[in-house]
């Protein structure tokens, strides 16, 4: 309990790890929310009202076919966060599952296994994403997996060396001693002394996940129209970027907000969970600093 | 040193050879009729039956596989679905292009990172610091085809003193908006990494020794403090190559510059797969050796983590 409650204080000290979280929390709330603050459906179509400029009753604008932009972003968080959420949970199940059994099992296991991260890390993520969903065609479904499944690696790396670490020591050994299996000393005994590191790669994670999944919004191979994501609002907003500057605007000040409010509270988990964190988590052996976001590399 | 570069060179064997066959993977073995799905419906019986012989679809999958790799040890990326041509040769006509932009974009992000770094780390006015930091902050979080539309709205449609796009025959007017877009995320890693490297070096024994001995605040910056605060600036700079070849595609596309990242896109749009997966597979073989090249040049600059068999 007094664990807790220091990293409790640690992260609370942290203005910037605060602040991060206050805009998450908003962030959250105006998705869970989202029919009580949106002016009218995201969908509701009024071509008597197309490209109007904020005003009170659209407070950021209407589209081309008069939809408000307001309940279209909002709406588009619900898709963006919840995209984000769901591939981030599926790249941590395959990398706790893949990146567990290389750790404590080793041998040649462990090298097939990292082998194929070194391949998944050889691509610059968009590009990787970009040719996967190309071929098995745009979508959701194939949204949601291809960047759970590309963002594996990072978190197997992680989980393998969080697991070398600990196999060896003495409550593990006693573990062993007694008889326990090794589902039991994996599940019970290392995994729990990982998670905190997991959490830290995780949130940091989300971030550049939500950032992958405008991007290919952006380039019209994710969320399809007229589904609302912010990186389809963006590219739409393009052709009328003179006369209608707001439907670029607005959107991609919430994708910024979002990022950044995640980026800010990885910074301080990973600052209040464990400093020695930081060295870990960079990418490429020898590297260090605080970069945010650099254990799923590149998907700016 | 030298057997360090065999071994890494050794290593980097299974990761082409991986490349490789995801590649293929993902060209040749997808789910259904290969054909049909990379021609769409726009095409007859005919053009099917005489894509398959061409792409040899008719032969058994290793066989295939094999002939692959034998192509790509050539350099041989097929022929674009749309315009006939050799995949290879739209790859060297517009790689220079992307390469203007992407090295414009690491000069920019490098100089400008270590300058906002050193600024907010070594000034004496917390207010300073605080405002880079914040903006460095943003900078990394700010998606990058978002950043270069606000450009645009701002420089060429409000102010009008640079075009919005195009590539004015490699003009540098035509460059700064692409390559400042671009350098941005990266400039702000720097200057994060820059600003830590430098405020550890001040906590350090031998700056209070360059200091006790007299040295000016000037030497001291730049003869003590910035050499060692430098080493990991160079690692992120190159490590952020991946996310230069990432951001082009973006990149080029919103501001109509015809590289590399732009082909990617037009080819997405058309469904021209052998475009797709060859400008693919030819960016992250780059990547790969940028990978390599900061690799060994961590370990020449910086003795200390030279691995075993350190000796040149």
């Amino acid at each position: 309990m007094r664990r807790i409650g220091g990293f409790w204080r640690r992260f609370a000290i942290s203005p910037a790890a605060a602040a991060g979280l206050v805009i998450f929390a908003a962030l959250l709330a105006a998705t869970v929310l989202a029919g009580l603050i949106s002016p009218a459906p995201p969908g509701a179509i009024d071509l008597d009202a197309a490209l109007e400029r904020p005003s009170l009753s659209h407070p950021f604008g209407t589209d081309p076919f008069g939809r408000d932009v307001l309940s279209r972003i909002v709406h588009g968080a619900r898709i963006s966060l919840g995209v984000g959420f769901l591939a981030r949970t599926i790249s941590l199940l395959i990398g706790l599952f893949l990146g567990s059994l290389a750790g404590y099992f080793g041998g040649r296991l462990d090298s097939v296994l990292m082998r194929l991260a070194d391949i998944t890390f050889a691509y610059p993520t968009l590009l990787l994403l970009i040719a996967i969903i190309a071929v098995v065609s745009p979508g959701m479904i194939s949204l949601f997996v291809t960047l759970g499944v590309v963002g594996w690696a990072s978190v197997a790396r992680l989980v393998r060396a969080e697991v070398l670490s600990v196999k060896e020591r003495e409550f593990v050994q006693a573990a062993r001693a007694s008889g326990a299996n090794h589902a039991v000393i994996l599940l019970r005994h290392i995994l729990p002394q990982c998670l905190a590191s997991v959490l830290v790669v995780y949130t940091l994670g989300l971030g550049m996940t939500i950032m992958a999944e405008a991007s290919l919004s952006f380039l019209g191979l994710g969320v399809q129209p007229p589904a609302p994501s912010w990186g389809g609002m963006i590219s739409g907003g393009i052709a009328f970027m003179r006369t209608a500057p707001w439907l670029t605007f607005f959107p991609g000040l919430f994708l910024t907000l979002t990022v950044c409010s995640l980026n800010l509270i990885g910074d301080g988990l990973r600052d209040a969970l464990n400093p020695r964190l930081a060295s870990a988590l960079a990418k490429p052996p020898g590297v260090s600093g605080g970069r945010p976001g650099a254990a799923i590399e590149g998907s700016r | 040193m030298r057997t360090f570069i065999v071994k890494r060179l050794a290593m980097l064997v299974p990761i082409l050879l991986g490349v490789a066959t995801l590649t293929f993977i993902l060209m040749y073995v997808v789910p259904g009729d290969p054909v049909r799905a990379l021609a769409g419906e726009r095409y007859d019986e005919e053009t099917l039956a005489r894509m398959r012989t061409e792409l040899g679809l008719d032969r058994p999958l290793a066989v295939q596989y094999v002939a692959f790799l034998g192509r790509l040890a050539r350099f041989d990326l097929g022929r674009s679905f749309v315009t006939r041509r050799p995949v290879a040769e739209a790859i060297r006509e517009r790689f220079p292009r992307t390469l203007v932009l992407a090295l414009s974009a690491m000069v920019l992000a490098i100089v400008g990172g270590i300058a906002i770094g050193t600024i907010a780390a070594w000034g004496r006015r917390p207010v300073v610091s605080r405002i880079l930091m914040t903006f460095s902050l943003v900078g990394v979080s700010m998606p990058v085809f978002w950043l270069g539309l606000l450009l645009i709205y701002l420089f060429a449609i409000k102010l009008r003193v640079l075009p919005p796009s195009g590539y004015g025959g490699g003009s540098i007017r035509n460059l700064i908006l692409p390559a400042v877009t671009l350098s941005f995320a990266s400039m702000a890693t720097i200057a994060r990494v820059t600003r830590s490297g430098v405020l550890d070096a001040l906590g350090e024994d031998y700056v209070r020794t360059a200091r006790a001995k007299g040295l000016g605040e000037r030497i001291v910056l730049g003869k003590h403090v910035l050499r060692n605060a430098l080493i990991p600036v160079i690692t992120i700079a190159g490590a952020d190559f991946g996310s230069y070849l990432s951001g082009s595609v973006l990149t080029e596309s919103i501001f109509g510059w015809p590289g590399l990242g732009r082909f990617v896109v037009q080819a997405i749009l058309r469904r021209d797969f052998p475009v797709i997966q060859g400008a693919v597979l030819f960016m992250a073989l780059l990547f790969i050796l940028v990978n390599l090249a900061v690799d060994l040049s961590y370990g020449a600059i910086d003795p200390r983590i030279r691995p075993e068999g350190g000796k040149r």
